[in-house]
């Protein structure tokens, strides 16, 4: 008996030592994310770090697993935007720090990530990339009333709540714009549709597209779908668009799938139209893809790194430099995002004493006023309802290269 | 004082390590000393820790391998999340609401545990865990495939898509495919999780002392011996079986409802899912519900700790996970620990051999 009352009382000192050491091991935890990231940022801006305080930027996305391409690349932008900030004196005098989390694609990781993330001491976060962990922690954040910006959740839910913004275009606005593209510009009268039924972006845009191809003088002959479980032969589906007699195939799916679609198209003697939408931006740069397969493919993107203007061109040196890759448009939107968090705190005049609360309102409150000039779009503007305003742009691939229309 | 049963002791204890862990963690938060990560992962523990009591029950007491546990948690979560979402607005009593949630959940996932049990109990071994696996598989993939929307006109059911369904004007989407359920009510909580573990420890504990349990029990330790002494061996295996499967989808009930955003991905329903519920239950000890729950907190907590430790986080929680293994499991360990507690509490140690 003395035996079990013994083993009874340890097992509570286990567990009680293991809860208050996780209290512990968080704020310790806290302090050693905090030396880390400052000893990222510019050194030279260190120095100056007293003046105003430092402004705690939190970053969500997948940095492992399949998705991780994204959460990378959004991550490499935003540091990027976070370095130049600083270099040239922060925002409102404070230094910007930044602290990115793995959430491995899963919304309830996700949850965790922003939990520790404010356990850092996060006074805005820049997040998710994607959309399922966005709509999941914009729950917390509305809950904790954090202002949310999220460069690249598309699906219409995750600015469902009021302190929630994003960069990039929804879902649905890229199947409307990219149906009404090839309307109003007359590039076919039927079209094919090949997406990815298991992914939410791309049955996103198809549903829309399909819903707004009816207002529009083409019609959609076939629409064919695949998993992410069978993506390297898509020759059934292609075989479908041919036997339809398409003149312009649809594919709102990403690059890697894009390419071997375009690939297997050219192999079967299919020669038609292709359109895409951001997903597809990257697709020159995939190992051994022949690029003279895309020659004349369309894209409707907001950010092409081949673009010719300064900003853009500056951009895409930094990046190569430090990450030794061509920046593809979620580093955009990671790198823009930062940038409207400077402007909108800038223009409510926010400090580093705030409360997170309040920092959220005055920045809600001025997001309609802001407009920002970023790599993904020349004067942004938000509504209130957290949706931003801006002209897609729609390319070309021509000589290897992507041009504008 | 009346001289207790070593089980019930031993069961009591169980409880108690619940009750008293609950205890401690509100404290805590009342006092202010616990982290927002921590708060955040309360749920998370309660949910893991019943879906490795539920796998425990299969592996353990049945003795067979389940590797499709995930789906079971899938169907519960889906189930009991559409029904939040259908009735959010006319059925605002939210208690009320999540326990309606919780028997739609259990039963649902007790049906399909049920439907599933009966062609694959008829195999042993390896056998079954493929089977399990191929099911739980097959049961995310059929729900990233429904789309189910709901209007003046009734329920509207498609396997293609969205626009199938035809949908009038006031209608309103309630499963959209691969971008499964979203704006499911945050009805879990820590109490309630503490109180549905608490439910589960008492069934599964119940029944492994019950008179089917030591049948289900005498099954797994020798099938030949229990069917000559007229045990309906396919009858038992399907009791614990769909009783497992029902509290695995109560799991699914409060993972559900802990967060706004619903759907079956690899990550959360598919089989490293129910691969990482089997880690649970191997880690804390075969049969032992209690080894299962120290378990399934320690390793939901691990990778979250680790956090500050970036891109090397998931490499370490590996190597810890083996050292944890290592160190419970092999037998040089065992005398060691063994050995130990011998110099610790020379006393006891005689007396027990004595």
């Amino acid at each position: 008996m003395k035996k079990k009352v013994l083993s009874v009382m340890l097992s509570v000192a286990m567990v009680a030592s293991l809860l208050a050491g996780c209290g512990n091991g968080a704020s310790g935890e806290a302090a050693t994310s905090e030396t880390t990231t400052e000893a990222a940022s510019n050194e030279d801006a260190a120095a100056e770090t007293a003046e105003g305080g430092t402004f705690k930027i939190g970053g969500i996305g997948p940095l492992t697993g399949g998705a991780a391409v994204y959460g990378i690349a959004e991550k490499n932008g935003i540091q990027i935007a976070v370095d130049e900030i600083n270099a040239n004196g922060g925002i409102n005098g404070m230094q910007v720090e930044l602290n990115f989390q793995d959430d491995e694609l899963d919304a309830e990781k996700s949850v965790n990530a922003y939990n520790s993330l404010k356990d850092w001491g996060m006074q805005v976060l820049a997040g998710c990339v994607t959309s399922a962990c966005s709509i999941a922690v914009s729950d917390k954040t509305a809950a904790d009333n954090m202002f949310q910006i999220t460069p690249s959740g598309s699906a219409v839910d995750c600015v469902a709540t009021d302190n929630a913004f994003r960069i990039c275009f929804s879902d649905p606005n890229q199947g409307i714009a990219s149906a009404q593209y090839i309307g109003e510009n007359g590039l076919a009268s039927k079209v094919a549709v090949i997406y990815d039924s298991s992914d939410v972006y791309s049955s996103g845009i198809y549903e829309k597209f399909a819903t707004e191809a009816a207002n529009q003088p083409f019609e959609i002959v076939a629409a064919e779908a695949f998993t992410a479980d069978n993506k390297t032969d898509f020759s059934v589906q292609i075989q479908k668009a041919q036997d339809a007699g398409a003149d312009l195939v649809f594919l709102p799916i990403y690059y890697t799938e894009a390419s071997l679609i375009l690939t297997q198209a050219k192999s079967m003697g299919f020669e038609t139209k292709f359109f895409g939408c951001d997903g597809l931006d990257g697709i020159l740069d995939v190992e051994n893809f022949d690029t003279a397969v895309a020659e004349g493919v369309m894209l409707l993107t907001p950010f092409a790194a081949d673009a010719e203007d300064e900003m853009t061109k500056k951009f895409v040196e930094t990046y190569k430099e430090k990450f030794g890759e061509t920046p593809n448009q979620f580093a955009a939107d990671g790198y823009d995002t930062v940038y409207t968090i400077k402007a909108a705190a800038e223009k409510a005049g926010v400090t580093a004493d705030m409360s997170v609360s309040d920092i959220c309102e005055a920045i809600k409150g001025v997001m309609t006023e802001i407009s920002v000039d970023g790599l993904t779009g020349e004067g942004i503007t938000w509504t209130a309802d957290g949706e931003p305003s801006k002209a897609p742009k729609a390319v070309v691939i021509k000589d290897g290269a992507y041009a504008a229309m | 004082m009346k001289k207790l049963r070593k089980e019930t002791k031993n069961n009591l204890i169980t409880y108690g390590i619940v009750i008293l862990t609950y205890i401690i963690v509100q404290i805590l938060v009342a006092t202010g000393n616990m982290s927002s990560l921590m708060q955040g992962l309360l749920v998370p523990f309660c949910t893991y820790v019943i879906v490795a009591i539920s796998l425990n029950l299969t592996v353990g007491v049945l003795g067979e391998l389940s590797l499709g546990h995930a789906g079971f948690m899938c169907v519960g979560a889906f189930s009991s999340a559409l029904f939040s979402l259908a009735v959010k607005d006319s059925f605002t009593v939210a208690p009320l609401r999540f326990l309606c949630a919780i028997l739609i959940g259990a039963l649902s996932a007790a049906l399909i545990g049920f439907l599933v049990g009966i062609p694959v109990l008829r195999l042993r071994g390896d056998y079954l865990a493929i089977v399990t696996l191929a099911f739980g598989e097959i049961i995310k993939n059929i729900i990233n495939a429904i789309y189910l929307g709901i209007d003046g006109n009734g329920i509207h059911i498609s396997l293609k898509d969205a626009m199938s369904l035809g949908l009038s004007e006031d209608g309103r989407m309630l499963i959209k495919g691969a971008q499964g359920i979203t704006g499911t009510p945050h009805d879990s909580n820590f109490t309630i999780g503490v109180v549905l573990v608490l439910v589960t420890l008492f069934i599964v504990l119940n029944f492994m002392d019950s008179r089917s349990g030591r049948a289900v029990m005498s099954i797994r330790d020798n099938r030949i011996a229990a069917e000559s002494v007229g045990i309906d061996v396919t009858r038992y295996k399907l009791i614990a079986f769909t009783i497992s499967a029902a509290l695995a989808g109560v799991a699914g009930v409060l993972y559900a409802h802990n967060l706004s955003t619903l759907n079956a991905q690899p990550k959360n329903f598919g089989y490293n899912m129910s691969i990482l519920i089997l880690v649970f239950v191997v880690l804390g000890g075969i049969g032992s519900m209690r080894g299962s729950m120290i378990a399934a907190v320690l390793l939901t907590l691990l990778p979250e700790v680790l956090r500050f430790m970036a891109d090397y986080r998931m490499l370490i929680y590996a190597i810890v996970l083996i050292v944890m293994m290592l160190f419970n499991w092999s037998p040089d360990a065992i005398n060691m620990r063994k050995r130990l507690m011998a110099k610790i509490f020379p006393k006891k140690s005689q007396k027990e051999e004595a």
